[in-house]
């Protein structure tokens, strides 16, 4: 089963929550960080067998000895990415989307991909516990000044256990970061905060994975520090309220330092353990 | 000789638009016949990425062959110097005073964008 924990404000506690998650489990899991613009469950973590690769795209090269300027490439490039002016033909990779088209339609095969890196991979393993329960950890970073995160986020998300649990933190927002993360998950937790900006949030990351066609559930994070709007809304909606977590100045600290909620508040350890099977059971 | 200048309106009285990718729309001045024409550039002042490529390709494919306006970016910039185009900054005034400071040779042509890409 692959969850995705995903929330349309940022900042609401995803990372707090999956990494929370993954951490109670008695079971083999996989944690996987796709909030590639800004990956922090590993400050959380203490990793282990740690191995970086670079993440890559094709983008096109354009052979001038070939190409002989009659612009099928450019008509055809819908993000702009190649230019045609006159007899001269540029290809601006910041725009690429990696479709491959240009070097279909290209009549005289000027046009080759190379490879382009946009990011890093990261993969390892975590040794919060002693106890003898193996996570596997992988996490994106999108390199400073990239525009695509979902080829990243991709990668990252290739990493999901064909067996077992996968848990995914996903980027804010319910923009493509989000629903790439979100996309083919089974289930999707979604942590807000009891605000009106927290609801809002939450009703159009509600909306997006609906129309993903991916059940959801609602963990309400800080949950004495608003009011009970996030309750009605879910109430109406029918969608569950997996689990409320007060304000308590003990996670605030906690946090502060890098440790996980399960760590600093120990006795959230058996509902984030349950979590799994209560959602199963909650599936349609 | 056609010049494209950025403009906020669609006549000569309108003021200066001081983006290239992002203007409001190129009144293609015919300096010879005194014509006017607007291209209008809504598609690209609402686009995410790409704005000043396809503007400038835009004022390439109408046949200007000088452009006034108060910045250019370095997209924008590659495409129009391909296109052999130069591109001259004005401070800001209407549409028909860039015209007339060009005329008399009182805007400078730029060797190199000037701002960075998504600078507003």
């Amino acid at each position: 089963m692959i969850i995705s924990v995903a929330s349309g404000k940022g900042g609401t506690g995803k990372t707090t929550v999956a990494v929370s998650l993954a951490l109670s489990q008695k079971v083999p899991v996989t944690l996987l960080d796709c909030d590639v613009e800004e990956p922090n469950a590993a400050l959380f973590l203490q990793l282990v067998d740690r191995s970086e690769r670079a993440v890559t795209v094709p983008v096109p090269v354009i052979d001038e000895s070939k190409c002989i300027a009659c612009g099928e490439c450019a008509r055809f490039c819908e993000f702009n990415a190649i230019v045609h002016i006159g007899t001269s033909v540029m290809a601006f990779h910041e725009l690429c989307h990696s479709c491959g088209g240009c070097a279909l339609v290209c009549p005289t095969q000027a046009i080759s991909e190379v490879q382009s890196p946009i990011g890093t991979l990261l993969t390892a393993r975590v040794a919060n516990r002693p106890e003898k329960r193996s996570i596997t950890f992988a996490q994106g970073t999108l390199e400073v000044g990239k525009a695509l995160s979902p080829p990243v986020i991709r990668e990252v998300r290739s990493l999901a256990a064909p067996d077992g649990l996968t848990i995914i933190d996903c980027p804010p927002g319910t923009s493509c970061p989000m629903s790439t993360a979100v996309s083919g998950t089974d289930y999707v937790v979604l942590v807000t905060e009891p605000t009106p900006f927290g609801l809002h949030d939450l009703r159009l990351a509600v909306e997006t994975v609906r129309k993903m066609g991916i059940p959801c559930g609602v963990i309400i994070n800080r949950s004495t520090s608003g009011d009970g709007r996030v309750q009605k809304y879910c109430a109406k909606q029918g969608i569950p309220v997996l689990m409320e977590i007060p304000e308590d100045r003990k996670i605030a600290e906690g946090y502060s330092r890098g440790l996980p909620l399960v760590e600093c508040a120990s006795e959230y350890r058996s509902d984030f353990a349950q979590l799994p099977e209560r959602i199963t059971r909650s599936m349609p | 000789m056609k010049i494209a200048i950025t403009a906020s309106g669609k006549t000569l009285d309108s003021i200066l638009d001081l983006r290239f990718g992002r203007a409001a729309g190129f009144i293609l001045f015919d300096t010879d016949s005194g014509s006017v024409a607007y291209i209008d550039n809504t598609q690209n002042l609402e686009a995410a990425q790409g704005a000043g490529i396809q503007a400038a390709q835009h004022v390439v494919n109408a046949g200007a062959q000088a452009v006034i306006t108060g910045h250019t970016g370095p997209k924008a910039f590659k495409v129009l110097q391909a296109a052999k185009i130069p591109v001259f900054l004005a401070k800001g005034g209407t549409v028909a005073e860039a015209a007339e400071a060009w005329k008399q040779g009182a805007l400078a042509e730029i060797t190199e964008a000037d701002v960075e890409g998504h600078w507003v």
